[in-house]
């Protein structure tokens, strides 16, 4: 069957081991510059009881065996430069090599947080930038972007939340959160010290204002809402279920994971948002790196502002300053500005784009938009509701020979693309949730369609085929059971051969 | 728009294709009245050189010319190209985080040696994936020792980098955890006599009285801490298990423990790994890291990875123990914790790996020379003193005859970045600095530095 899969075939990978299996005594991946002051003896330095000897369970190995090692490595995994990624919530786009370049430059990655002011208003004008482009594409007032992630911002941006109920005189109890919200929504609000009351989606999957009615008490501190839903639909009431909220003394906060259909749209500042978060890995196009690093700037109206965490970039006398004389603010939520060399690669993305960001978003609504409507029929669409950046099928018509969304998602492998989201939102039995983004190609997003609709038919004539993909990857399903059951986290030495006879 | 593969009449084709007319219809949903009208305010758009060039702009608007003794958290280390190089490899920048494992076995590979690693310079049973950054590592290493001793007041040093404790402050606030400063004697060490009070005074029992302070849950420190001073972590976790409390131990400065002994008595250690291959880049992005005891790893917050094997025995990895995170668990997961930063931990991988045995060793042990050369030739200047007894590793507090901000505005025009002032975070330490060096410092310049530091003294005020 050579046609049916079109867009990869197979072709070798190197084997490879543990870098400390490469290790022999005497070799080394680096030379240092000689030691230009007297040495020193550790042990009479430090004491017996501070010293050690060198560190026994590192590698030793030669510099060509750390570039084969990580390069090999590298070649087992799958990559937005290698194609399609389409992880529904992720926003999975193209991350421009110039963002990596000046990230690196001489006087950018070099400058230290501690070093003066005067001598950083580089570095400082570059966050004012990324400041005004973020305030501007949202339409908030004010912004901190010392938050690390995502998960990180929605805790500061809750706290902001408690501190200003507090200065009204109770920062409530409860924090409502949708059914179809991302884990680390729930997970926040425990950290920040609320209690979390879940609520259901209606039956187009969105949110149940009516029944909202009934749950906003003068208890509630807060609503946590993705905007898009994570079913890719745009919550038609949302300047309703402000108002609800504010005429109950509480306020919306907004999960910025899917700004990614909005940019140069819609700003949430205009329908009533108070607090919300950015992922700048997401919509601002800054590398996933397998996990990190990324900012989660976070983005408030004018009566949260005085909250702030600290340090707070301002203008005196036509210099940029750190200020953290901030009597009100919830304090610091990590050391130094935040992650830095983020900021510079998501400002160097906006430039990019400028007012044309607008673009990217409709690109990114149409693609997913295409895909809808070219497998439509062929999976399981449930709710109707319009699509914008992403779309959320269910395996419920593969289900019937057996097939999940986790053996599609396996099978896509096979077809040479990375699997969508699977089994999330929960509030879709068996979820298919794919985010093409704008950055695939009406061929890459027809070869997608293509395997997915080849898949479907195999699911029906040759369900075992599917069922035990990844076929053509190094390693098939592995025991996620057994890794859990005993775990095994490190590599250890071989325990010492014992002496020769 | 060059990131965008499509023509006009593709886009044209896909509309068509849909069943709109026009690529506005498919944002009818949003209300009307919310609708962007105009464009955007914002600069833009930019080609790559133009991009290219505002940045270099913004860069010689910074440091650049001069020699820094900054350290206090942010290290400069020497990095090889060949870290870059690696990183940069589009399978490790531009993939996700490794779920799908059977196309990640290249980032889980690397994230279970980084977890080896991790171990091993840190005297560990069990290491995770990465966390934020070190404050936030030593704040998540709190609330994991909050949920493992059920208990939720903590002793920290004031020797813990001031950042990190207000990091951990903001958290503890809205969780009702008790904070209580331990101060420092003439070492720069934590005052064990204190310590040893608060630790073996009354209140340990299992009930508490309002009469009574709470039971400790553990104690915090930094080692190598805020003023370079290795503490006594070993006897410090003695008194802690005494009195059933555990021991968290943040590590700012990694290369350190290329000649200081690791943290083994401490219960969790929380580490920064900037010092493995990451530029200062104002302050991030970096990676923390938490280790700990094999018999706590079901109370470590973020990602592991694990070996195992497929149906054909073939070995390999994948992401493990998520019945602790937040994608499974939601709100009663062990943090919030989600993106971490792996690229970052990568990076400090392959630094490592570069480095070798040998070479943590070497680059550890200039550093303590460097470090240790440049406070004798600054206290052979009259009126300059070590403000602290203790034993450093590459960073020490200096006391200067005057202040230390004035000092500093003069070594600026020598295009010296000068000690960093305590006085600001410890207000009896006025006219204390503290001085970071380390194998990229040369010789010719902690000389140039003194030099300075002694003609500025000598000038009167």
């Amino acid at each position: 069957m050579p046609d049916r899969i079109k867009k990869a075939r197979r072709h070798p990978s190197q084997n490879e081991g543990l870098i400390f299996d490469k290790s022999a005594p005497g070799k080394r991946g680096i030379e240092l510059p000689p030691l230009d002051v007297p040495p020193v003896d550790v042990r009479a330095l430090l004491g017996d009881d501070y010293a050690r000897d060198a560190v026994d369970g590192f590698p030793e190995v030669s510099e060509i065996e750390v570039i084969r090692h990580f390069t090999r490595l590298s070649t087992w995994n799958y990559a937005i430069d290698l194609g399609m990624y389409p992880l529904g919530s992720c926003t999975m786009k193209y991350n421009p090599r110039v963002n990596e370049f000046v990230a690196r430059l001489e006087g950018i990655a070099s400058e230290h947080p501690f070093q003066p002011q005067e001598l950083s208003q580089g570095c400082l004008k570059i966050m004012a930038a990324l400041q005004q482009c973020l305030l501007e594409i949202t339409g908030m007032d004010a912004i901190t972007m010392q938050p690390s992630a995502g998960a990180q911002g929605e805790l500061t941006g809750l706290l902001l939340i408690r501190a200003c109920l507090a200065s009204r005189g109770n920062p409530r109890k409860r924090v409502l959160i949708p059914d179809s919200a991302h884990g680390t929504n729930p997970a926040t609000a425990v950290i920040a010290g609320y209690e979390v009351q879940n609520i259901r989606s209606d039956a187009r999957g969105q949110m149940d204002v009516e029944h909202l009615q009934t749950l906003v008490t003068d208890d509630v501190a807060a609503l946590m809402v993705t905007n898009p839903s994570t079913l890719g639909t745009f919550e038609p009431r949302i300047a309703e279920v402000s108002a609800l909220l504010h005429a109950r003394g509480a306020l919306l906060y907004m999960d910025g994971a899917n700004m990614n259909a909005l940019a140069g749209v819609a700003r949430p500042g205009d329908f009533g948002v108070d607090v919300m978060h950015l992922n700048l890995h997401k919509t601002f196009s800054t590398p996933h790196g397998g996990g990190g690093p990324g900012a989660g700037p976070v983005l408030v109206k004018k009566e949260l502002e005085p909250f702030l965490p600290v340090p707070v970039l301002v203008e005196k006398d036509g210099r940029l300053a750190l200020d953290s004389h901030r009597p009100q603010s919830i304090g610091r939520v990590r050391a130094f500005v935040g992650n830095f060399g983020v900021l510079v690669r998501a400002l160097a993305y906006t430039l990019a784009y400028g007012p044309g960001i607008r673009q990217a978003t409709e690109d990114a609504v149409v693609n997913a938009n295409y895909i809808r409507k070219q497998l439509e029929g062929v999976f399981e669409l449930p709710y109707s509701s319009p699509s914008m950046h992403e779309v959320v099928f269910s395996d419920a018509r593969q289900k019937k020979f057996g097939v999940n969304t986790m053996d599609i998602a396996k099978r896509l492998i096979d077809y040479g693309f990375h699997p969508y989201t699977t089994a999330f939102p929960l509030i879709v039995p068996g979820a298919l949730m794919i985010e093409p983004t704008e950055s695939e190609s009406k061929e890459e997003c027809d070869l997608f369609i293509d395997a997915m609709r080849s898949i479907a038919e195999e699911a029906a004539t040759e369900p075992e085929l599917v069922k035990t993909a990844p076929h053509a990857t190094r390693v098939g399903r592995l025991d996620e059971v057994g890794a859990a059951r005993r775990p095994v986290l490190r590599w250890r030495p071989p325990a010492p051969a014992k002496a020769a006879d | 728009m060059r990131y965008l593969p499509k023509s006009p009449s593709e886009r044209q084709e896909m509309l068509e294709a849909i069943g709109v007319q026009s690529a506005g219809d498919l944002f009818r949903t949003i209300p009307e009245q919310f609708r962007l009208k105009g464009s955007l305010q914002i600069p833009g758009p930019l080609s790559e050189a133009e991009i290219i060039k505002y940045f270099r702009d913004r860069a010689a608007e910074n440091s650049q010319g001069y020699t820094s003794f900054l350290g206090a958290g942010v290290y400069s280390h020497l990095r090889s190209v060949v870290t870059d190089a690696m990183i940069q490899r589009g399978e490790f920048l531009t993939s996700y985080t490794p779920y799908q494992a059977e196309i990640s076995q290249g980032t889980l590979q690397a994230i279970f040696e980084f977890q080896t690693l991790m171990c091993e310079l840190t005297g560990q049973e069990v290491a995770n994936a990465s966390m934020w950054d070190g404050s936030t590592a030593t704040t998540e290493a709190v609330l994991m020792a909050e949920r493992l001793t059920g208990r939720r007041r903590f002793l920290v040093a004031q020797s813990v980098h001031p950042e990190y404790r207000q990091v951990l402050a903001t958290y503890a606030h809205n969780l009702g955890l008790e904070i209580e400063l331990i101060g420092f004697t003439a070492s720069g060490q934590i005052d064990m006599a204190v310590l040893e009070a608060k630790l073996g005074g009354a209140g340990q029992d299992a009930k508490h009285t309002p009469s009574r302070p709470a039971p400790i849950a553990g104690v915090v420190v930094q080692s190598p801490n805020f003023f370079g001073v290795i503490e006594p972590v070993a006897h410090i976790a003695k008194l802690a298990h005494h009195a059933e409390a555990l021991t968290v131990v943040a590590v700012a400065e990694a290369v350190s423990l290329g000649v200081v002994r690791p943290p083994v008595e401490a219960d969790i250690v929380a580490l920064e790994a900037q010092s493995f291959g990451m530029a200062p880049s104002y302050g991030g992005p970096y990676a923390g890291v938490i280790t700990t005891s094999e018999k706590y790893v079901r109370q470590m917050p973020g990602r592991l990875a694990g070996q195992t094997t497929d149906a054909n025995g073939r070995l390999g990895f994948c992401l493990t123990l998520a019945t602790r995170e937040q994608h499974i668990r939601r709100e009663r997961a062990t943090s919030n914790i989600c993106t971490n930063q792996a690229l970052c931990a990568l990076a400090a991988t392959v630094h490592l790996c570069l480095l070798g045995k040998q070479g943590l060793r070497e680059v550890a042990e200039q550093n303590l020379a460097k470090a240790h050369f440049a406070a004798s030739e600054l206290t052979k200047i009259p009126g300059v003193t070590r403000a602290f007894t203790g034993p450093v590793f590459n960073e020490f507090v200096v006391r200067l005859p005057r202040s230390v901000r004035l000092v500093n505005a003069e070594l600026l025009r020598e295009k010296i970045i000068g000690p960093l002032p305590l006085g600001q975070s410890y207000p009896h330490l006025t006219k204390c600095g503290l001085v970071c060096v380390t194998e990229t410092t040369p010789r010719s310049e902690i000389e140039r530095f003194a030099a300075a530091v002694k003609q500025i003294l000598s000038t009167p005020v």
